[in-house]
């Protein structure tokens, strides 16, 4: 028989993730740092939305870009959150998570050879979706000592004559960094400069404990050469819906559309009424769970000074991304032995590419008591690790 | 910093001081502070114990109270309510709008003592006019804190 595969899809490495994962599901009682979406619940009077869909019948397809209301919403949200203005019947779409966009945006704007520049550590989906698009993806390995933001020497390095779109992947996932304004404009000069695309992936953009997010839409020029990539699983608590959207340019939403029509017809009906919900009145929720979130986020800080294990302040995502080069061992190493010896589950930070060796990333989607048990565990498993290398 | 440390130890009274500090990003001493000053503006008026009390051996019976009172000359309902406050078989006493004046929220060991207490104690007062007695059959839900069972978590242990 001829082999049915594809060499393009059998040739992209499985997620680092995937392999961790099938070790720490064979271990009954272990505990996890582990988890990439948020612990709430999605706040009830958004679920009840969705029940109440349901019980009026709306179990039928949307047009193919999403409920008018929805893409409505999604303009006025945008506005007030980033005083940017989007055209709904023109400009917006919505999709099965951010992750569909990033797929279909990368499809819809990629010729075979052009260079997707991506930022790593980083969200595992885009180098396999610049990959399945046809495109070459070029990676930037950010630095801990610019708190792995992206700087303009780092980008200007990386361009070249077939560089056609730039992934802007922040607050970052996993290394918990931001872009704040001053960071955006340094590098929106360049990328107006060399005339490329953004697609910034601004999924937990409601999650950040400095100032407000800053999208790059928001700048300049920006907007009209920008892919903004946004959903509902991190701010509400929604990873389950499986609801994103995008907004750009026109002519690029158009060609998305048209890939979204065909592969996917339209987002799941009963998500998108509870979304409307979500967009009109779930401000309040997103400040509770930010407040829980900065919370943790300052617990586990003071615990990493405590017990001496360097991490700089991450002020977005629900991520910290400790380093744990001075135990002279990898990241997967460490992770496997943390997992083995005081069966805490927490992920390499090579499962976000190369320049994630040397880190670990915590996740702080759990409750205090939970992050508790566990960081005492990761004081004890540091606390052995010394001992052993001074005995050595 | 206020509201903050507020609705936290409002769900948790217990979590200690040098924790609270660290959450909240600020100093000990400023929390000792902040919380001494809440207690002597008496806005934090107790550290009180949610207690599931059907879980336990022991009998209560609570009952709500609805109350329609003659407000007193100069005093409004201040006065009635803090008469039947007094009682310490009485939870909480509300001032209502709508159609009944006091609401009154009564625990008692059995049913024959919170209906003593109702016949005897709150009707005879000169200005109650009225009572209805409603006896709480189940609580689901107290302070914002649901007794059903905690669920566990049902997320995968590792996700990108």
């Amino acid at each position: 028989m001829r082999n049915p595969l594809a060499d393009k899809v059998v040739d992209i490495k499985p997620s680092g993730i995937r392999k961790f994962f099938d070790i720490v599901s064979e271990m009954q009682d272990a505990i996890s740092l582990g988890v990439g979406e948020p612990d709430f619940d999605t706040p009830w009077h958004i679920r009840d939305e969705g029940i109440y869909s349901l019980e009026k019948g709306r179990t039928f397809y949307t047009s193919n870009a999403g409920l008018k209301d929805l893409r409505q919403e999604i303009c006025n949200t945008i506005r007030r959150k980033q005083g940017v203005s989007y055209d709904w019947q023109h400009e917006v779409l919505v999709t099965v998570g951010g992750s569909e966009a990033i797929d279909i945006g990368l499809r819809a704007m990629c010729n075979p050879g052009d260079e997707v520049l991506i930022p790593q550590p980083s969200y595992v989906s885009y180098e396999p979706c610049a990959i399945l698009a046809g495109a070459t993806p070029v990676i930037i390995d950010l630095k801990a000592e610019n708190e792995f933001r992206l700087t303009a020497e780092e980008l200007e390095a990386a361009i070249t004559d077939k560089t056609k779109v730039l992934i802007l992947p922040f607050p970052n996932n996993p290394t918990g960094a931001i872009m704040e304004k001053s960071d955006l404009e340094a590098i929106a000069k360049i990328i107006e400069e060399h005339d490329i695309f953004v697609m910034s992936d601004e999924i937990y953009s409601e999650l950040t404990y400095k100032e407000k997010h800053v999208s790059i839409i928001s700048l300049p020029g920006m907007k009209e050469r920008t892919v903004y990539i946004n959903g509902f699983s991190k701010a509400y608590a929604m990873t389950g819906w499986r609801l994103g959207y995008c907004c750009g340019p026109a002519a690029i939403i158009q060609q998305m559309t048209k890939i979204h029509q065909f592969a996917i017809m339209c987002a799941p009906t009963t998500s998108q009424y509870a979304a409307v919900e979500a967009l009109k009145n779930g401000d309040p929720d997103i400040e509770e769970m930010r407040t829980a979130y900065n919370q943790r986020r300052r617990f586990l800080m003071n615990a990493f000074r405590e017990m001496g294990l360097e991490c700089f302040e991450p002020y977005g995502a629900f991520y910290v991304f400790p380093c744990i080069k001075e135990f002279g061992m990898t990241s997967e190493e460490f992770a496997t032995r943390f997992l083995e010896e005081e069966k805490v589950a927490a992920v390499p930070g090579t499962a976000f590419g190369d320049s994630g060796e040397g880190y670990l990333r915590i996740s702080y989607a759990y409750s205090l008591e939970k992050l508790k048990t566990a960081i005492g565990r990761l004081g004890h498993f540091v606390e052995k690790l010394r001992s052993e290398q001074n005995n050595k | 910093m206020r509201e903050e440390l507020l609705a936290i130890i409002e769900k948790n009274s217990r979590i200690d001081l040098k924790e609270l500090a660290v959450i909240l990003g600020v100093e000990e001493i400023d929390v000792v502070n902040e919380l001494a000053a809440l207690e002597a503006e008496g806005i934090i008026c107790g550290y009180h114990t949610l207690i599931n009390w059907e879980k336990t051996d022991i009998e209560k019976v609570s009952a709500l109270i609805e109350v329609r009172v003659t407000p007193q000359r100069g005093q409004g309902f201040d006065s009635i309510a803090e008469r039947i406050y007094k009682y310490p078989e009485v939870r909480s006493v509300y001032l209502m709008s709508g159609a009944y004046d006091l609401m009154v929220i009564l625990e008692g060991k059995t049913l024959r003592e919170v209906s003593n207490f109702v016949s005897d104690k709150l009707s005879t007062l000169d200005s109650v006019l009225s009572t209805a007695t409603h006896f709480i059959l189940k609580k689901y839900k107290d302070h914002g804190t649901a007794f059903a069972t905690k669920k566990e978590d049902e997320r995968e242990m590792i996700t990108p």
